[in-house]
């Protein structure tokens, strides 16, 4: 009656990635290409790896790379903990261990034959870019395809080349705002959020992928209901401190949700009513 | 193929208890029982039967324990202790995996070996046994199962001893895992005190079976029947603690704001101490360490607890800072969103966490508290000065 059958698939042990290229996002974000020493493993958009760093630690981070080419997988990731920060002082040649990827993805299956409105803040961009690249491969099953991108200054903006080739030639129509400007930028000024009323796209027929800070997935949950997007497609991903990566450590919790297991990606009627509760 | 026969019911004279030892010692089990160690009855490799914590029983209320030597000669006259069966199958503190690196830029990962230790457990109560199938959900019935966890529990035996001396901060009758047992376990004792001092076994597997017949035992009566009936219905009329579990996940979580949660996070030292000595409590931390000169990284994986401030650590600040949230997190954890998350309760009834709570803080009152204040019949809202009749 007590016998087990002993797991076939070890999640407690990485794979190794050797780093091919460390680029340069802002002063304190990167992206770090890898490829892994085995076969890749296939991963969809919106999923996040446990990234290892030799004798330092293990962080929850989103794949920003093409889905297409899981053998060439990038992380974008900002310098804010031991981790991050020695994910950022990595070189070319380095190894580092993988494991994943773990979590739902984006709905881009759902989103088929609807306008597609991404709206990412800051370093947000990371977890959402899989998802444009992918949904610009696919162009033809979306209506309009909208990006808007927010960040705290010019200088804070991530994928700063992604989006100067990502344009209307490509059938993406990218707004990008800054919370406060510098000499040269021209574009508009304020937050995300202020692009919301004033960018054209079909509400009712509208899918809505978001990934920011909390208190900015909210306003747009906001700002899109006003406008007349349905709550239920309006996407957000939600980020909480993680060991395991698979439910089991108990640190991602909210309320009812393991956002790693549960999520990341969630349709808002899921999240938003935890949300609202203080410390939850 | 013929398994072994099963029996029925079965008597064993108290002297079989050492030859039961014996032989899972002699099958390579670790025997993980109760005896008397630091003024506690605490779960520990015995040797033999006198290991065992013979006339001892011991007192427990909200934010107290003794253990007290009796006149009696019962081997199982206590409830629960401090540790559970989750300190063998999920240790306080596991390696996962050690790497070397003999250059900057490069590691080679050695996995651990993962043996399964052979354990029998002997004594586990109902509270005990619920415990150890709400750990298998956790860890082994999700999409991934767990290595560590896996491996510790590929190769146990259970035998039970059912409860007759519940303590005062004991509530498994309401959560419906004991005293009674009838099932999950290899073998399922009774400690039967009146006339001459045995044990009546139930049978509950073929390994428990072949285990039983390897004893000197004589077939059970009606009459030693009726004893363990008036044991255990005895005990489920004796706890100290009720759970009113009616809609009680939807109660708590619709009020996530209610003001005892307050109250209770006045007296709440947010130690920790009620998840350490729950035994469903799952929640774990890694620590990556190296050795002086960066050769040698180890990846172990320890005990953590939503009541510590790290525990919800995120950019730029933790998320439940208020002994408030902790508290609220811990409670709603265990009695509502597990059930979600899991299929069944966090809680088994064991009443550890209020015995062990240095304020002793009542898991059961708090339910209550919140229960009575949400009923708009209930007798406890806030009754008129006097005055205002007149």
């Amino acid at each position: 009656m007590t016998t087990l059958e002993l797991p076939s698939r070890g999640e407690l042990t990485g794979r190794p990635y050797q780093v091919s290229t460390v680029r340069h996002q802002t002063h304190d974000v990167v992206t770090i290409d890898v490829r892994p020493e085995q076969d890749p493993i296939a991963f969809q958009p919106g999923q996040f790896d446990m990234v290892y760093v030799y004798g330092v630690g293990e962080a929850a981070i989103s794949i920003s790379s093409d889905p297409a080419t899981p053998g060439l997988l990038s992380h974008t990731i900002r310098a804010v903990g031991w981790v991050t920060k020695a994910l950022n002082q990595l070189q070319p040649g380095a190894t580092i261990a993988i494991r994943g990827p773990y979590g739902r993805p984006w709905p881009l299956e759902q989103a088929s034959g609807h306008d597609l409105v991404i709206v990412a803040g800051g370093i947000g961009l990371a977890p959402v870019r899989p998802a444009i690249v992918q949904a610009l491969r696919q162009r033809e099953r979306f209506g309009r395809v909208v990006l808007l991108v927010g960040a705290r200054s010019p200088r804070d903006l991530v994928f700063r080349d992604d989006l100067e080739v990502w344009n209307a030639d490509r059938g993406i129509d990218v707004h990008a705002t800054v919370d406060s400007a510098v000499r040269g930028w021209t574009g508009h000024v304020g937050v995300v959020t202020t692009l919301i009323p004033r960018v054209p796209f079909d509400p009712e027929n509208a899918v809505v992928l978001a990934c920011g800070p909390e208190v900015m997935m909210r306003a747009t949950a906001r700002s899109m209901q006003a406008r007349g997007v349905p709550a239920e497609r309006i996407h957000v991903t939600l980020e909480r401190n993680m060991k395991c990566g698979v439910g089991t450590c108990g640190h991602c919790q909210l309320g009812p949700l393991f956002l790693c297991r549960d999520g990341p990606v969630f349709a808002w009627p899921e999240v938003a009513g935890l949300l609202e509760v203080r410390e939850l | 193929m013929a398994g072994p026969q099963h029996v029925g019911a079965a008597i064993l004279a108290v002297d079989e208890l050492d030859p039961l030892i014996v032989a899972l010692r002699d099958d390579g089990y670790r025997v993980v029982g109760p005896t008397v160690r630091d003024g506690a009855i605490v779960h520990a490799d015995l040797e033999s039967a006198a290991d065992l914590p013979r006339g001892w029983t011991d007192e427990q209320g909200p934010g107290t324990y003794r253990a007290r030597p009796t006149d009696g000669d019962a081997r199982f006259s206590y409830a629960v202790g401090p540790s559970s069966p989750k300190r063998e199958l999920f240790p306080p503190r596991q390696r996962l995996w050690t790497a070397t690196s003999d250059s900057d830029a490069s590691f080679q990962v050695v996995e651990e070996a993962r043996e399964s230790p052979r354990i029998a457990f002997l004594g586990l109560r109902g509270c005990e046994l619920a415990a150890i199938r709400i750990q298998d959900r956790v860890f082994l019935r999700g999409s991934y199962q767990d290595e560590v966890y896996a491996a510790n529990r590929s190769d146990t035996l259970l035998i039970a001893v059912e409860c007759g001396s519940p303590a005062g901060t004991c509530f498994c009758a309401s959560m419906g895992t004991g005293p009674r047992v009838d099932d999950g376990a290899d073998l399922i004792l009774t400690e039967l005190l009146d006339g001459d001092p045995r044990f009546l076994v139930r049978v509950g597997s073929d390994a428990g079976a072949a285990l039983l017949e390897r004893l000197a035992y004589r077939d059970a009566t009606a009459a030693d029947l009726d004893a363990r009936e008036q044991v255990v219905t005895a005990a489920a009329e004796r706890m100290g603690r009720t759970l009113d579990v009616d809609g009680l996940p939807d109660l708590l979580m619709d009020n996530l704001d209610h003001p005892r949660w307050d109250a209770v996070a006045d007296r709440c030292l947010a130690c920790a101490n009620c998840t350490l000595v729950c035994p469903t409590c799952f929640c774990s931390t890694i620590e990556d360490t190296t050795d002086l000169r960066g050769q040698t990284a180890h990846r172990d994986r320890r005990w953590d607890s939503c009541f510590g401030l790290e525990f919800s650590h995120a950019t730029p600040a933790s998320i439940r800072t208020s002994t408030k949230a902790r508290y609220r997190q811990w409670m709603t954890h265990k009695l509502a969103t597990w059930v979600e998350q899991f299929g069944t309760s966090g809680c088994v009834g064991c009443g550890r966490c209020i015995t062990w709570c240095p304020v002793g803080i009542d898991i059961t009152e708090e339910a209550a508290a919140i229960r009575r204040a949400s009923d708009p019949t209930s007798a406890d809202l806030p009754v008129p000065p006097t005055g205002a009749r007149r």
